[in-house]
C-alpha cells in the first residue's frame, strides 16, 4: 500500500508541475493522471514529510531536485517582482542594498588609526623611523639568505635587489645573525633583509631595521619570479620607484607600513615610471611592481615587471633580531586570532 | 641455572628472538645492554652470564656490569659504576674494574666508550652554532591561508587600486609638470561644458567644423617618431601655449582635442608605447596647429 501511494505521488509530480504539497494519492493511477492538483479525493496532508524521509535514493533525489526547482522558480519570481516594483517607483525607490562582503563586516580594531589622531602622529615622529621620514638617513639594504640557498631563492634575491635600489646581496656562509648585524651596522646598513628557504623555495622574510629598529618576521608565499611573469616588460631600470601603501589601517598596520616605507630612498624619480605596491587585504600583504604609463588624465596603464610575492606577518619584534629575549610588539598566535573570519589585525 | 648454550640455541641463529632485528645481510639485536648492537653469540646479554656495557645517560657515561652470581636477581642483576669525564681515566676505570674478564667485552666497552665520547663532544659542538628549529606545519592551517590568501587576491583587486592610486597622484598633482595634461581647473570646465545643453553643445561640435586643422607644409609625421623629440616638442609647445593669451575658445577647442584623442585612442586596443607615440604625435601636430589661427588673425 505504502509502496503504491509513493509511487502515485512521484507519477504525479513527474507529469504535472506540482507545488510542495503533494497530496496522498490511495486512488488508481488512471484518476490520478486525470485530476488536477486541487480537486483530490483523498486526504492530503500538509507536508509534514520532508524529502529525506524517501527511502529509496533515486525518488529521493528525483524529489529534492525538484525541490530545488521550486525553490529557485520561487526566488526567480520574488527578484522579478522587486525589479518591477523598483523600475514602478523609479526615482523614490529605497537605495540598492549592498551586498556583504568580508571587508564590509570585519570586526572594528581598536587600533585603527584615525588621520587625525595627534598622538600617533607624535608616537610617529619619535619612533625608530622618524630618522628616515625627517630624511637624516637614505636607506641601504643587505639582502641574504638562510644557509645553503637554492637556486630559485638566489635568483629571487638578485631580483630583489634590482627592485629595491641601494640593495645588496651577500651570501650568508653560516653566519650567525647576531654577528652580521653588528657589521652591517658599523658599514652604514639601514636594513638586513633575510630570505628563508625551505625545500628550495623561499617561504620567509626577516626584515630587520637596523639601528636598533623593529624586526618583522614574515610568511612568504606565492613567489613568482621574473621570467614567470606574463606579458611583463623589459627590466626594471635604476630609478628609483614610488611606493604605494595600500590599506595599512590598524597601528600594528602604520608601523609595517612605514617598515616598508623606509626600505626605498624619498625622492621617487618619476622618469622612471615605476612603481612597487604593497597592498594590505585581510592580513595578506601583495607585492607588486609595476611600470606605468598615463595614456590621458583619466586613463593610466600599468605593466608587471619584476618579482611578485605575498606576505604574512608573523611576529613583530621591538629590537633587532633577537628570538630568544627580544621584546615580542606582536606575535600571531593561531588561536587566538584566527578563530574569526572577520577578524584582521593589520 | 643458567645454561648459555641453551638459551643461545633457543634464540639465536635463525631463531626468535624478540631483540633480534634481521635484514639482508646481518642481524641486529636491540637489546639496550647489548655492546656492540649486533646479533652474536659473544655479544648477546641474554645469553652470556658475565657482561658487560657502557652506555651514556644525559652525558655521563655508566659502566654496567653482569656476573653469574646475581643471575638469580633480575633486579640487582646490572652493577652500574660511573665512568669519569675524563676519557683517559674512563678507560683506566674500566680497566680496573673489567680485571680479568674476557678481551672480547673489555675491548668492546672501551670503543664503546671511545664512541659515546666522540659523538658528545659533538653535540656540544653544535649546540654553540645555530641551530634549525623546525616549526611544524599544520596541513589544515596551511590549505585555510592558502584559501584565504587566493579569496584575498580576488577581492584586492590590485590593479584598479593601483591604477586608481596612481590616478589620484596624478590629480593631487604630485608628478609635478611632467605630464601634459589638463589640472583641476580645466576638468572643472570640462565638467560644465557636459552639463550644458545639447543645443550649446552642438555649437561647440559647430566649431571645428568651421575650423578645419590641415598639416603644415612641411610637417611630416614621421617626424614625430622619437620619443624624446616628442618630449621636446612638447616642451616647446607649451611655452608657445603660455606665451599666447588664450580665449576660451582655446580651452574648448583643446578639450575637443582631447575628446578626439580619447576618441581616437578608444578604437584602437593596441599595447602601450607604440601606437600611444603616434597618437601623441598627433597631439602635437594639432597643438602646432594653433598658432595659425593666431597668424591668421594678424594677417586678417
Amino acid at each position: 500500500m505504502l509502496y503504491s501511494d509513493k509511487r502515485g505521488k512521484t507519477k504525479k509530480v513527474k507529469r504535472k508541475v506540482k507545488p510542495d504539497e503533494a497530496p496522498v494519492q490511495e486512488m488508481d493511477q488512471a484518476e490520478g493522471e486525470e485530476t488536477e492538483k486541487k480537486s483530490v479525493s483523498g486526504p492530503c496532508f500538509p507536508p509534514t514529510f520532508s524529502v529525506s524521509e524517501i527511502k529509496n535514493k533515486q525518488r529521493r533525489h528525483a524529489m529534492f531536485l525538484k525541490l530545488k526547482e521550486e525553490k529557485r522558480k520561487q526566488k526567480l519570481e520574488l527578484k522579478k517582482k522587486k525589479k518591477k516594483e523598483r523600475k514602478a517607483l523609479g526615482d523614490q525607490a529605497p537605495p540598492k542594498e549592498v551586498p556583504k562582503t568580508i571587508e564590509n563586516q570585519r570586526i572594528y580594531d581598536e587600533t585603527t588609526v584615525n588621520p587625525e589622531d595627534e598622538e600617533v602622529a607624535f608616537d610617529e615622529g619619535t619612533d625608530e623611523f622618524s630618522a628616515y621620514f625627517s630624511r637624516l638617513t637614505n636607506p641601504k639594504v643587505l639582502i641574504t639568505t638562510s644557509d645553503r640557498p637554492r637556486g630559485r631563492t638566489v635568483r629571487f634575491c638578485e631580483q630583489l635587489a634590482t627592485v629595491i635600489p641601494h640593495a645588496h646581496v651577500y651570501y650568508r656562509r653560516g653566519l650567525a645573525l647576531k654577528r652580521v648585524i653588528p657589521q652591517c651596522v658599523s658599514r652604514g646598513f639601514t636594513y638586513v633583509m633575510v630570505i628563508n628557504e625551505d625545500r628550495k623555495v623561499p617561504n620567509g622574510l626577516v626584515l630587520c631595521h637596523l639601528p636598533d629598529g623593529p624586526t618583522a618576521h614574515f610568511k612568504v608565499s606565492n613567489v613568482r619570479l621574473r621570467k614567470e611573469m606574463k606579458r611583463r616588460g623589459k627590466d626594471p631600470t635604476e630609478h628609483v620607484p614610488e611606493v604605494i601603501l595600500n590599506n595599512f589601517s590598524t597601528r600594528l598596520g602604520h608601523s609595517i607600513g612605514r617598515l616598508f616605507a623606509a626600505l626605498f630612498p624619498h625622492d621617487p624619480q618619476f622618469v622612471g615610471r615605476q612603481v612597487a605596491t604593497f597592498h594590505n587585504q585581510r592580513d595578506f600583504i601583495f607585492f607588486r611592481f609595476h611600470r606605468y604609463i598615463f595614456k590621458n588624465e583619466k586613463k593610466v596603464g600599468i605593466q608587471e615587471l619584476g618579482p611578485r610575492f605575498t606576505l604574512k606577518l608573523r611576529s613583530l619584534q621591538k629590537g633587532t633580531f633577537d628570538s630568544k629575549f627580544g621584546e615580542y610588539e606582536w606575535v600571531h598566535k593561531r588561536h587566538e586570532m584566527d578563530s574569526s573570519r572577520r577578524k584582521f589585525h593589520l | 641455572m643458567q645454561h648459555d648454550d641453551v638459551i643461545w640455541d633457543l634464540i639465536g641463529n635463525d631463531s626468535f628472538c624478540s631483540y633480534k632485528v634481521k635484514t639482508k645481510t646481518q642481524q641486529f639485536c636491540r637489546n639496550e645492554y647489548n655492546i656492540t648492537g649486533l646479533c652474536n653469540r659473544s655479544s648477546c646479554p641474554l645469553a652470556n652470564s658475565q657482561y658487560a656495557t657502557v652506555r651514556e645517560e644525559k652525558g655521563l657515561c655508566y659502566l654496567y656490569m653482569k656476573v653469574i652470581e646475581r643471575a638469580a636477581f633480575p633486579a640487582r642483576m646490572w652493577e652500574k659504576v660511573k665512568l669519569d669525564r675524563n676519557y683517559a681515566k674512563a678507560l683506566e676505570q674500566i680497566d680496573e674494574n673489567l680485571i680479568y674478564w674476557p678481551r672480547f667485552i673489555r675491548h668492546k666497552c672501551k670503543q664503546r666508550l671511545t664512541k659515546i665520547t666522540q659523538y658528545l663532544i659533538r653535540i656540544r659542538k653544535l649546540t654553540l652554532k645555530r641551530q634549525r628549529k623546525l616549526v611544524l606545519l599544520s596541513r589544515k592551517v596551511e590549505r585555510r591561508e592558502k584559501r584565504r590568501e587566493e579569496k584575498a587576491l580576488i577581492a584586492a583587486q590590485l590593479e584598479n587600486a593601483i591604477e586608481k592610486e596612481l590616478l589620484d597622484r596624478l590629480k593631487q598633482g604630485t608628478y609635478g609638470d611632467i605630464y601634459n595634461f589638463p589640472i583641476h581647473a580645466f576638468d572643472k570646465a570640462m565638467e560644465k561644458q557636459e552639463e550644458e545643453t545639447e543645443s550649446e553643445e552642438e555649437e561647440d561640435e559647430e566649431e571645428p567644423v568651421t575650423r578645419e586643422f590641415v598639416a603644415d607644409d612641411g610637417f611630416e609625421e614621421s617626424d614625430l617618431s622619437d620619443f624624446e623629440d616628442m618630449n621636446n616638442l612638447k616642451g616647446s609647445s607649451d611655452e608657445e601655449e603660455e606665451a599666447e593669451e588664450e580665449s576660451s575658445e582655446e580651452e574648448e577647442s583643446e578639450e575637443e582635442l582631447e575628446e578626439e584623442k580619447t576618441k581616437a585612442q578608444s578604437k584602437g586596443k593596441a599595447p602601450l608605447k607604440g601606437p600611444i607615440r603616434k597618437k601623441r604625435a598627433y597631439v602635437e601636430m594639432e597643438y602646432e596647429q594653433e598658432t595659425e589661427p593666431a597668424q591668421k588673425s594678424k594677417a586678417t
